[in-house]
């Protein structure tokens, strides 16, 4: 019971540090709007979203369609919303598979320096001297359209950004006192890389991750513009945008909504990790 | 007695770019079970480095370790040592796991050696530990930083007593502490060894410090020693001028204008490629052309007082044994 009250008073702390900024905030309730809509798209949503009506194709914004309809009289609003499912979805998960890979690699090549690290990082090093969009281009054009494979080219292409941020903090607490004091009672190596260097490294995870989630999002709906990610129907936002982009002169309003459906989302996931990492670290913040 | 811990010339030599520092060059002594050897010597001069590489966290460059008679300076299974050997550390505040609640962090030698069979026994046995040490249960789960540094320095004392080691290094443990603090933690230290047996080496660089609790005193300067002895005959006849001058820097609770003080002047030698001859020449007001050409073996000028000095008897007046001299120096 106690363990648990003090565990939260660590966290009251960073969540009060967070109230004060006010752009986090703001981020923060865009991002549980998101969410919201996305579990619950299925209620939400007026229609569905292959739900096809070719009397009523390509229609102005009105009150029976808020932001219109597509070239299959599909109801635009309904397909950004069931899109805030996927494109979260890709989000969430290729990071968080991204996240590990860079972690372990990072920690791993912090911690035991030499040759391991220097193969590590010379790994990432060529990952990152490819822009991120091409790689993600090439590795999911290896793979073939869909939405595994899109999750996985933007996975492969955060690690390298995690191996390096985990990698800098690994160096700066692995020649800490406590460590030393880990190995003095046996620790293993893997005990403590898990228990006592991740723990302390943690805040520059959370923050990297969040505000990676907004570039991988940015990355997923860049590459189903290219075609090489979700396929239609499915309502993914970037490829809402390349099934709109010949029809913009005339009918602005099917690649408006979607691509503020992806600016909102970004933004808010970077007000959002911006403020986590000054709630994080009052020290960073003068 | 028996010799619990013996060490033989040891060296521990690192690698910088600009040379090979000599951290530890040559030390030799001998502790024996239930007893106390105080290390003294300023910063940077090896005898952390020393506590480090007899427990084994630091690999030495050359010489012998023994410990109950056997060799483990090149040992493969340094966890096996771990439970018989353990170190508290100088700073409370950097060498406990700020993530890690106190109930955590002592139990976690428990854990990793799995001396305990059930969860239950683990936290009777955390418990004990913190009575031992004189921690209240209600910080069990408290984490470090929100402790005060004696009571993060008894975690310390808890985590390495939770494997009942016989040999403890305690590197300088109270030297980050409050003054009044620094008393109660030596207090406790010398209890636990009263009740348990334990062997400490007292790694510091204040002698008065070490006076109390030690039984025998070793003072090093730059890698190596300078003076062995018992502790109350160091006080009572300090050889060496690097001695006289940590002594002269005690601070007396009474003014006296007729007080001799030794101040050293001049910079530390360089530990890095050291140029044979006595590294305390430099600050040494008795120096002397031998002292900067040879360097001075450990002797037994006195009956169980080894000094490490050229004129440490003409300094003092002691008339040379016969042929005493050549005498190992251990």
């Amino acid at each position: 019971m106690e363990q648990k009250k003090k565990k939260h008073s660590q966290l009251r702390e960073i969540w009060r540090r967070l109230k004060k900024n006010r752009l986090a905030v703001f981020g923060l309730c865009v991002l549980i709007l998101l969410v919201f809509l996305a579990v619950f798209a299925d209620v939400i949503a007026p229609y569905g979203y292959d739900e096809q009506n070719y009397a009523e194709t390509l229609q102005f914004p009105s009150w029976k369609h808020w932001m219109g309809t597509d070239n299959f009289g599909r109801d635009i609003l309904s397909r950004v919303i069931y899109g805030t499912r996927i494109s979260l979805q890709i989000g969430f998960i290729s990071l968080t598979g991204g996240a590990l890979v860079g972690c372990i690699l990072g920690a791993v090549a912090g911690f035991f320096g030499g040759a391991v690290d220097t193969v590590i990082m010379r790994f990432t090093d060529i990952l990152m001297s490819i822009p991120r969009t091409v790689l993600a281009i090439a590795i999911a054009t290896t793979l073939g359209p869909g939405l595994t494979n899109a999750m996985i080219a933007v996975a492969i292409s955060s690690v390298p950004n995690f191996a390096r941020v985990v990698r800098a903090s690994t160096l700066t607490v692995k020649d800490q006192e406590f460590v030393e004091a880990a190995r003095s009672i046996g620790a293993s190596n893997a005990r403590i890389i898990f228990r006592y260097i991740f723990p302390n490294v943690m805040a520059p995870i959370i923050v990297q991750a969040t505000l990676g989630v907004g570039t991988a999002i940015i990355l997923a709906a860049s590459l189903s513009f290219l075609g090489l990610g979700i396929q239609p129907p499915t309502p993914e936002w970037g490829a809402m945008l390349s099934a709109a982009r010949t029809y913009m002169r005339d009918y602005w309003y099917m690649v408006t909504f979607p691509g503020l459906a992806i600016m909102l989302t970004v933004l808010a996931l970077n007000l959002f990790g911006d403020g986590l990492r000054d709630a994080l670290d009052p020290k960073l913040k003068k | 007695m028996e010799k619990l811990i013996e060490v033989r010339d040891l060296k521990k030599y690192f690698k910088t770019p600009h040379g090979m520092l000599h951290a530890v060059d040559g030390v030799s002594f001998s502790i024996e079970k239930g007893h106390t050897l105080g290390v003294v010597g300023e910063s940077g001069c090896g005898k952390s480095t020393l506590g480090r590489l007899i427990i084994r966290l630091l690999d030495a460059t050359d010489g012998t370790i023994l410990f109950n008679g056997e060799d483990i300076t090149r040992i493969k299974q340094v966890k096996k040592l771990r439970r018989q050997m353990q170190i508290i550390f100088q700073d409370p505040y950097a060498s406990l796991n700020p993530r890690m609640s106190v109930r955590e962090t002592i139990a976690e030698p428990l854990t990793i050696h799995g001396v305990c069979r059930s969860h239950k026994e683990v936290e009777d046995r955390v418990a004990q530990l913190m009575e031992t040490v004189g921690l209240a249960e209600r910080f069990a789960d408290s984490y470090p930083h929100e402790l005060d540094g004696g009571r993060r320095q008894r975690i310390g004392i808890a985590r390495a007593l939770a494997l009942e080691p016989e040999f403890i290094v305690c590197d300088e443990p109270v030297s980050a502490l409050d003054v009044s603090i620094q008393a109660q933690i030596l207090n406790l230290m010398q209890d636990l060894q009263e009740q348990k047996g334990y062997t400490y080496m007292f790694i510091t660089h204040d002698l008065s410090v070490v006076k109390h609790i030690s039984n025998d005193i070793m003072v090093m300067y730059l890698g190596m020693v300078v003076e062995k002895s018992e502790t109350d005959e160091l006080f009572e006849n300090t050889l060496h001028p690097y001695t006289k001058a940590l002594l002269a820097a005690i601070p007396e609770p009474e003014i006296r204008r007729d007080r001799k003080r030794t101040l050293l002047t001049g910079e530390i030698t360089s530990p890095v490629d050291p140029a044979p001859g006595c590294r305390f020449a430099a600050r040494c007001p008795y120096a002397k052309e031998q002292c900067w050409k040879e360097t001075p073996a450990l002797e037994e000028m006195l009956p169980k007082h080894f000094v490490a000095c050229h004129f440490a008897r003409e300094i003092n007046g002691i008339m040379k044994e016969t042929e005493n001299e050549e005498k190992p120096a251990i």
